[in-house]
């Protein structure tokens, strides 16, 4: 147990859990919000985006990292851009030949995952200037960040818009013969806008410090 | 190390593209025959499903994750005890000859957009510019007779609806049920196309009218099959998908299409 802590200290732990709430990629940097609007209608999409997002972050740090003194300062935002979008084709396949129904309703979202701003946001702001142990820490965690905000938005997005959470229906809507009226505003893009606005509304009247200077 | 010299910088970047490609086009091809696996066992499902022979999902859900969990091995069975056969149809207008064709492995949708495989049509309100020159349509034999499953489309609001429509052989006539598999719909409004409880409003409906096409989507609430044979259902907030579905079956069933198939079993 003494060599995990030597192992994992405190610097490690901020890089993983700081990007959970103290500064959330989506909350506080309001960075990769097209793919949390797109994919957040059910739980089960926003899971395995979430999934996917989290492996691909998490490799393209530690492949930036360990790449980070060879790589040529001219053209590092092509070499990072090319290492992800390889991820990211890689992760495309496996999940068209593992889970093929999700896959079909992610469609082009997995593929976008290249534009993601979380993306090259870490690979240039953190893995171009730390060891990939560091870097990986700091991959889980903003993913594990991200994941968070999707889940959370999934979660209300399903359960309003259509009365169901993972697929299986809660509250009986109306045109199954039950008594909840879906809210068909959850369902479409800018009911993500709404809840994400609330939950850093949320954020930021629990952590007053997020709330930004005027002027 | 130079890391700024144009040697490097070339060399490097060749190298990262290198290594790169090879991971990708590996993972490609490693997995293709997995991804195939996966798509044809979905249409599979699919026909089984529009034909009655599995189950949908239970009531309440619009997603088939029963069917989703069905085993492939199930599905080939159906597929393999003679229960469903697929066969070529020529289409009015269409040249060259199906046999030559491997029934199994075809995939229409693919020669569509093949010149030699298709052919060009008129104008149409369903967007169809091309047709196959072979159909390929399934005969179940089901407990309660045979049933035609007829691969069709119709044009949604944001993309092209791939589906199958499952008429009984014996009148060419009566709809069994309509199934899309493939959409790009908004989810909850035109992706309701996919709920089992609007599905379920097809069975029943009759597609002609002395002759021509008569079904549709409406809008508004359809009586029973009885008493209002020809309108189903609109889907509400999707005006545009509900009428892209009324298009499709306009355009497959009607004379370009299926027409004459559908003639030759009443």
């Amino acid at each position: 147990m003494s060599a995990q802590h030597g192992i994992f200290g405190k610097q490690q732990r901020e890089a993983l859990i700081d990007p959970l709430f103290n500064n959330n990629p989506i909350a506080l940097q309001v960075l990769g919000i097209c793919s949390a609007l797109a994919v957040t209608t059910k739980l089960e999409t926003a899971l395995v985006m979430s999934i996917a997002l989290t492996v691909v972050l998490t490799l393209s740090n530690v492949l930036i990292s360990l790449l980070r003194n060879y790589i040529p300062p001219s053209i590092r935002i092509v070499v990072q851009l090319t290492v992800i979008a390889s991820l990211v084709i890689i992760t495309d396949q496996v999940l068209k030949a593992y889970v093929f129904e999700v896959s079909k309703q992610l469609s082009v979202f997995v593929g976008l995952i290249i534009t993601n701003c979380i993306v090259m946001g870490r690979a240039e702001a953190y893995a171009m200037q730390n060891g990939p142990g560091m870097s990986a820490l700091d991959g889980i965690g903003n993913g594990l960040g991200y994941s968070l905000v999707l889940l959370v938005v999934a979660f209300f997005r399903e359960l309003l818009g259509t009365g169901k959470l993972f697929g299986v229906t809660l509250l009986n809507p109306i045109t199954e013969g039950g008594w909840y009226n879906p809210n068909g505003l959850m369902v479409l893009a800018p009911g993500a806008f709404f809840l994400i606005g609330f939950f850093i509304w949320a954020l930021r009247t629990w952590k007053p410090d997020q709330i930004e200077t005027e002027g | 190390m130079q890391l700024d010299s144009t040697g490097y910088i070339v060399g490097f970047a060749g190298a990262v593209c290198l290594v790169a490609s090879v991971f990708v086009s590996g993972a490609a091809v490693a997995l293709k025959d997995k991804q195939d696996a996966n798509k044809i066992l979905d249409q599979q499902k699919k026909v089984l499903t529009v034909s009655g022979l599995i189950q949908d999902a239970n009531d309440s859900g619009s997603n088939d994750d029963e069917v989703g969990a069905l085993e492939a091995s199930a599905v080939q069975g159906f597929f393999s005890d003679g229960s469903v056969s697929p066969e070529f149809v020529k289409l009015p207008g269409a040249q060259g000859d199906c046999e030559s064709l491997d029934l199994v492995s075809y995939d229409q949708k693919k020669a569509t957009k093949e010149p030699s495989m298709s052919f060009e049509v008129e104008a149409n309100e369903a967007k169809v510019t091309r047709l196959p020159n072979c159909a390929k349509v399934y005969r179940i034999k089901t407990d309660d007779g045979e049933r035609l499953i007829l691969p069709i489309t119709a044009p949604g609001l944001w993309s092209t609806l791939y589906g199958f429509m499952a008429v009984d052989a014996a009148d060419g006539n009566t709809v069994k049920g309509l199934i899309f598999y493939e959409h790009g719909e908004t989810p909850g409004l035109g992706g309701e196309v996919d709920n089992s409880r609007w599905r379920g409003l097809w069975p029943g409906r009759k597609i002609f009218d002395g002759g021509s096409v008569a079904l549709g989507v409406k809008k508004g609430q359809a009586g029973t099959p009885a008493e209002d044979p020809y309108n189903v259902d609109g889907l509400s907030g999707a005006t545009l998908t509900s009428n892209g579905v009324t298009k499709g079956i306009h355009f497959w069933m009607g004379e370009a299409a299926y027409g004459p198939l559908l003639a030759e079993q009443r």
